[in-house]
């Protein structure tokens, strides 16, 4: 007897979408394999450092949640904004105003005890944040302007306002670099374990992830938010006032995106540079859409992209291959998984 | 500075800085025209700006380079298709993630192929040409890239192909309307994939001016954020090539403004010249925003019942 199947348009199976994250990372490091052979690497090699290495030690392993921190913080924030019919594509400018503001408070709060410094850092990076989302955010909901250009086009004008600070009011009076002061020690996070980088920001991060499933899941803003998400006419229809909760979205979500500012500048660097940001708020697109929209989801796809960017650099490290592969593997990730999440409304039948 | 090389200098160099945007942005109108939002646009000037660099460094042919960049783009364009057109995946998500990808393979490949390199090697870049030089006065003007004389006729190309042929109305009647035009017989993704391919090659294109003609090097920050002012310009002018010409125009004179302010002496931070054109960006799509409609099957991917 010959077994036939073919695919069926019904939802799948649970076993088939548990299976599709990894068939996504298989697909991928098939594809990167090509080009692993381009440079002349040994994909498994390659793959190990990537995927295996980082989680082989202590240290390496809590480094890659210190990875995860920033990517937690920008994938929420995206995932709130995208849930919400809200294209927010500038989590990258909006982590620049977090870090900025936090590299400037950091350096006038020394004065305080940290209990009070600390909370009035991440308060700060949250405004700024949220005020770097405020003018497209205004333009969108006042004038109709679409947000994905003028998202974008903020996250290069805040370059060039740090520019002017590094280069201006905040260059290094001693070596003449263009890095801010070191902040305050009462305004640094405090590490979470010993031997290991991992800050409080961290906890931030979670929290926050688990607040913006709060709001969503649990509230009647998440409500009206999900609604225009799904659809502006039918949530016109259901009375919700779509500008109004476009522009709480936007604030909401910049205000995240800054904290994540905030986690690098007092928890990692000190300071703030130019090269503070390794594409943090791009990356939490990927997060976002790897975690299918979820806050909870986002928040393990932030972790994995973590692991990723961890072990390009190890791969750089140990193989002399280029930190970029970091970056290509997570876009492959985020376009494959984009294509096999379709796969979701299909299911394979036997043919009888 | 006497005030007449002050304005030939700003009117050519504004045709110089017009080039690349007018490429980017009569690429985005294929793609937006045929029902696809192209946020691959960054990125595949990026790739184009790389490739052309890379082919011109190892040919020695600026010319190979360029046809390298279109080409490129084109099989960037198509890779676009497959996602938006084929899959028929979230349109804002899949272009995002062609420029990532194709941001990080050209800085990826650009350490592979050039190993040891702090700073990539200049080329010898293509030579001005000036066959108008011996008209009086405004002779210098006329001193610009050949790619920049190829746009005196790809413009109105572009416009007799998209309002004068069976192509270009195909292109159109799958950007407005995709089940009519499936209905009168237009196959709906084939139509699409060659206008994100044409598109793609045009941006190519217009990124590898940057690297091949105009500077004769190339870098990471080569493009910053130019194909997100294309999108920005394709609203502006309307989703018409006549209105990239005045668009590209109008924000190719920004940009080359910004470096003649600079040296006028005004007590202002350099930044604030170098974050102009960002600025006017916005404040122009402010202006535009009520009143502009796009063609109306953009975003929405086309399912054949």
């Amino acid at each position: 007897m010959k077994l036939k199947f073919r695919l069926e348009r019904t939802p799948s199976p649970f076993w088939m979408i548990a299976l599709l994250p990894i068939v996504a990372v298989l697909i991928t490091f098939i594809i990167s394999t090509l080009l692993l052979l381009l440079a002349k690497a040994n994909p498994f090699e390659t793959f190990y450092y990537i995927l295996i290495s980082p989680l082989s030690s202590r240290t390496s392993a809590l480094e890659v949640l210190v990875k995860a921190t920033p990517l937690i913080l920008t994938s929420s924030a995206v995932t709130l904004a995208f849930a919400s019919g809200y294209w927010n594509i500038g989590a990258e400018g909006q982590f620049f105003a977090g870090a900025i503001a936090a590299a400037f408070l950091g350096t006038q709060l020394g004065g305080f005890p940290s209990y009070f410094a600390i909370p009035l850092m991440f308060l700060g990076g949250f405004c700024a944040g949220m005020l770097w989302a405020l003018i497209p955010a205004w333009l969108k909901v006042k004038l109709n302007v679409d947000e994905v250009v003028t998202t974008l086009l903020m996250n290069y004008i805040i370059l060039f306002f740090l520019s002017y600070l590094l280069n201006g009011p905040w260059r290094d009076p001693v070596s003449g670099w263009p890095q801010s002061p070191t902040i305050a020690p009462s305004t640094m996070l405090p590490k979470l374990l010993e031997r290991s980088r991992l800050h409080l920001g961290f906890l931030v991060a979670i929290a926050a992830m688990i607040v913006v499933w709060f709001i969503l899941s649990k509230t009647s803003l998440g409500l009206r938010m999900r609604a225009v998400g799904k659809g502006k006419d039918a949530a016109r229809f259901m009375g919700v006032n779509i500008g109004r909760t476009l522009f709480i979205t936007a604030l909401i979500s910049g205000g995240i995106a800054g904290l994540a500012g905030v986690t690098e500048v007092a928890g990692i660097h000190f300071h703030i540079t130019d090269a503070i940001s390794d594409g943090f708020g791009y990356t939490g697109i990927i997060g976002a859409t790897l975690g299918n929209l979820n806050p909870w989801g986002a928040g393990v796809a932030a972790v994995f992209l973590g692991l990723i960017a961890t072990g390009a650099q190890s791969v750089s490290r140990s193989m002399d291959l280029p930190v970029f592969l970091g970056n290509v593997v997570q876009a492959l990730l985020l376009l494959v998984t984009l294509s096999i999440i379709l796969l979701r409304n299909y299911s394979i039948k036997r043919v009888t | 500075m006497n005030l007449q090389s002050l304005i030939l200098g700003v009117i050519a160099s504004t045709l110089r800085v017009a080039t690349p945007l007018i490429f980017g942005t009569l690429g985005e109108l294929f793609c937006e025209r045929s029902g696809v939002l192209n946020l691959g646009i960054e990125g595949t000037m990026f790739m184009g700006a790389f490739s052309g660099f890379a082919i011109a460094f190892f040919t020695g042919s600026p010319e190979l380079g360029i046809l390298g960049a279109l080409i490129i783009g084109a099989i960037s364009g198509l890779l676009m298709g497959f996602f938006s057109v084929k899959l028929g995946v979230n349109q804002h998500v899949s272009g995002l993630g062609i420029t990532l990808l194709l941001t990080g393979l050209s800085l990826f490949l650009s350490r592979v192929i050039f190993p040891g390199y702090q700073v990539l090697p200049s080329i010898k870049n293509v030579p001005p040409l000036n066959p108008f030089a011996g008209i009086p006065w405004l002779g210098p003007i006329f001193e610009q890239y050949w790619l920049t004389y190829v746009l005196v006729l790809i413009l109105p190309l572009a416009w007799w192909v998209l309002y004068r042929t069976n192509f270009g109305l195909n292109i159109r009647a799958v950007g407005e309307n995709p089940e009519a035009a499936d209905g009168a017989g237009v196959n709906v993704y084939r139509t699409r994939f060659l206008a994100l391919a044409i598109g793609g090659g045009l941006m190519g294109v217009g990124g590898a001016f940057l690297s091949v003609a105009q500077l004769g090097a190339f870098s990471p920050g080569i493009i910053a954020g130019r194909g997100w002012v294309c999108i920005a310009l394709i609203i502006f002018a309307n989703w018409r090539p006549l209105g990239v010409l005045w668009g590209g125009l109008l924000f190719g004179s920004i940009f080359a403004l910004e470096l003649r302010l600079q040296t006028l002496g005004l007590n202002l931070p350099y930044e604030t010249f170098l974050a102009l054109p960002y600025i006017v960006t916005i404040i122009a799509l402010a202006f535009a925003g009520r009143r502009v409609i796009g063609p109306a099957a953009v975003l929405k991917p086309y399912k054949r019942e």
